[in-house]
């Protein structure tokens, strides 16, 4: 009897092991994923783009580079791909170190593919260090816009944030008395605030004060119509304005990108947000008592992650094309760095006379951008709860 | 309905309040003042800074500055620094030279992207869908520049005819249709240019929406009553599936002053796009604001005919 039992249970389980495979998303992800061979090109390409540019960095930079991209020999001007160096006119330090010019040379005699290595590493960090920014503000935004976006911002509020923002104003001004007398009364009301909120006490309150706490506009209303304000800029002038203002950097430009391609990631993780906020687990989580950052950030995020990642992977190709069309245009990245756009806005001159000095970093964006796109799209489908399998 | 066309219209002149104030903070508050453009000329005296200054008001504190500004700019009166020409009056001009591409790209992206996208949609998972769909990432991930340099090679070599700017130079005695030749060759590269991503991404977007709606129960009952195929994709599925688009004629107004500056100073085409880059360059902030402040309207103007536009054809949809 005793054993029979033990059999059955084993069965029982034997089966439920058979019919519930037990995979987790990710591998169920990856394996859509494997089945789509243009995304898996894309990610094999991304792969091997990213250890190009971690090994163009390494060879490139340093006081004594192993692929030096800014030596000049001016006797091997434009010298076209692949054709071996004239050993007799080049200085021993100068000769390239794979003793054949892979890609060629430009107009100053520099070895192309140390140029290309060079930019390879400035466009992935312009593209990861863009689209991170603009990520993390798009689940800041989109996660406070979600989550307590039914919170109301009240007159009090307004007026205590104006007056701070005054006091900093006249701080970095210079204006040391009146910005402690505007930052002083701030600071205590906010203490105020904070300690009333502490003891939640509720006393009858004068006219003044309700006039004072009328809610005002909800912090979704006012995150949204940021979101909006911020896109009816026509983008790449903006840009364009911004950094032919600043001065000229590779920081610059990355930052710019970030700060103005955060609008979709934060009405995804908004969308994502107000979803997932109604379902059970979440009331559980509340439930339980934990702190609302922990259920934001160990709860939520996670399952508001995938259509970010989507975003994020399309977005680095963007950020790549608009780095690049900066670079064209003269405002990229300042000289001495190579980058793919200027080695093509250079190369442009000679369009007839060195048309690899065009074609090289142009088919190297193209590449990697298309990369970047395919994946993008791959990973939109693998992770679409709709194309899975269902066991 | 009015209630709607009211609440948003209120809502989008606040949008823009904020857009001016925005636009303005950016292009004052960043470092380098326009007075030292060129701090080696040797023209450029104190005397004629402290005039140059005086004359456009850089010397008042900042929120005078927003509201003379915008005051100028509402009577008409905003001149460009550079030049001391009406800013309306050269965005105007290089406004129609940047119509005919508009026009040309818009024609091309709208006439092509349909029969394609439709094509892939009904051919779904076969040789021509994929390689449409692989096409039109290409055409997606290919820099605006290079391509233009590929296609200016290509024609420049097996047609040998000349494309950059808006016509040949010295033409003056040509017969009509030469000049018109010249004309529409001068054309036709720079708006394939501005057209491609522009297919590119419509067509995906034809293609999706063919799909969903080939999918729904209707159209299996048209299938079931024995309608001859054609019937079934282009009477029943095509016309519901067109009802995005129609809300996306709004979207194509921004696109009207945007204008591709690479591209025209590829080109050397004198449209809005190059004005704006030149006037960024000669930090002509009059011209920068008015194009800013222009192209925020057209896109609040954009949702809001598409919106609309949504409402009519629509009548599901309620707002």
């Amino acid at each position: 009897m005793k054993t029979y039992t033990k059999n059955s249970l084993q069965n029982i389980r034997t089966e439920e092991s058979i019919t519930v495979p037990r995979k987790t998303r990710f591998q169920e992800s990856w394996e859509l994923l494997k089945k789509n061979k243009l995304a898996f090109l894309g990610l094999l390409i991304f792969v091997l783009f990213f250890f190009t540019a971690v090994a163009g960095l390494i060879l490139t930079s340093g006081s004594k580079p192993y692929l030096d991209p800014s030596t000049i020999r001016l006797q091997e001007k434009l010298r076209p791909p692949l054709s071996n160096p004239n050993l007799k006119t080049l200085r021993p330090e100068e000769t390239p170190k794979l003793g054949i010019y892979l890609f060629g040379t430009d107009d100053l005699g520099r070895d192309v593919f140390a140029r290309m290595l060079q930019g390879a590493w400035v466009s992935l960090t312009v593209g990861f260090v863009a689209v991170g920014i603009a990520v993390l503000i798009g689940i800041f935004l989109g996660g406070i816009a979600g989550y307590f976006g039914q919170n109301h911002i009240c007159l009090h509020h307004i007026l205590i944030t104006l007056i701070l923002f005054t006091g900093v104003v006249l701080l970095s001004i210079g204006n040391m008395y009146l910005s402690v007398i505007f930052l002083i009364p701030g600071i205590v009301c906010i203490l105020y605030y904070l300690l009333l909120k502490k003891r939640s006490v509720k006393k009858a309150q004068s006219i003044w004060l309700q006039m004072l706490h009328k809610k005002a506009i909800s912090v979704d209303t006012l995150i949204m119509r940021v979101v909006d304000i911020m896109l009816c800029f026509p983008s790449f002038f903006l840009i364009l304005t911004v950094v032919a203002l600043l001065p000229a950097s590779i920081y610059n430009i990355m930052i710019v990108i970030g700060l103005t391609s955060w609008m979709g990631t934060t009405r995804f993780v908004r969308a994502e947000f107000l979803s997932l906020r109604e379902q059970d687990f979440v009331t559980a989580v509340k439930a339980l008592g934990i702190s609302n950052l922990r259920i934001i950030f160990r709860h939520m995020v996670p399952n508001a992650i995938a259509p970010v990642l989507v975003s994020a992977t399309i977005g680095i190709a963007t950020a790549i094309l608009t780095e690049a069309g900066l670079s064209f245009l003269g405002f990229g990245v300042p000289p001495p760095y190579a980058t793919w756009g200027n080695i093509l806005s250079d190369g442009k001159r000679f369009i007839f006379d060195a048309p690899w000095l065009t074609f090289v970093p142009g088919f190297a964006i193209l590449i990697v951008v298309l990369s970047f796109n395919l994946f993008g799209e791959g990973l939109r489908d693998a992770l679409n709860p709709k194309l899975r399998e269902r066991y | 309905m009015l209630s709607f066309i009211g609440r948003s219209i209120i809502q989008k002149i606040i949008t823009i309040f904020f857009v001016s104030v925005v636009s303005f903070l950016i292009i004052h508050l960043a470092p380098g003042k326009p007075s030292q453009v060129d701090p080696l000329n040797p023209k450029f005296t104190p005397e004629m800074v402290e005039r140059f200054r005086k004359e456009f008001h850089l010397d008042k504190p900042l929120y005078t500055q927003y509201l003379l500004f915008y005051r100028d700019l509402f009577t008409g009166k905003t001149v460009s620094w550079k030049d001391n020409q009406s800013v309306l009056k050269k965005i105007w001009e290089r406004f129609l030279n940047s119509l005919p591409l508009f026009i040309v790209g818009t024609i091309l992206t709208w006439t092509l992207s349909f029969p394609i996208g439709i094509r892939s949609a009904l051919f779904r998972g076969g040789f021509y869908d994929r390689s449409a769909t692989f096409f039109s990432y290409l055409l997606i991930s290919i820099p605006g520049f290079f391509f233009a340099y590929i296609l200016i090679i290509f024609v420049v070599t097996h047609f040998h005819v000349p494309v950059i700017g808006m016509e040949t130079f010295g033409l003056g005695a040509a017969s009509l249709p030469h000049l018109v030749m010249d004309r529409i060759w001068h054309l036709l590269i720079p708006s394939v240019l501005g057209a491609t991503g522009g297919i590119a991404v419509l067509s995906r977007y034809v293609r999706s929406q063919m799909l969903e709606v080939e999918g729904q129960d209707y159209v299996r009952t048209a299938k079931a009553k024995g309608l001859p195929p054609e019937v079934v994709h282009y009477k029943h599925a095509l016309r519901n599936a067109l009802l995005p688009f129609v809300t996306m004629f709004g979207l194509i107004l921004p696109g009207l002053i945007g204008g591709s500056v690479i591209i025209e100073s590829i080109f050397s085409w004198p449209g809005m796009g190059r004005m704006a880059y030149e006037a960024i360059l000669a930090r002509d902030y009059p011209i920068i604001l008015t194009v800013n402040f222009l192209s925020a309207v057209l896109v609040l103007a954009g949702t809001f005919v598409s919106d609309v536009l949504y409402m009519v054809v629509d009548p599901r949809i309620r707002l």
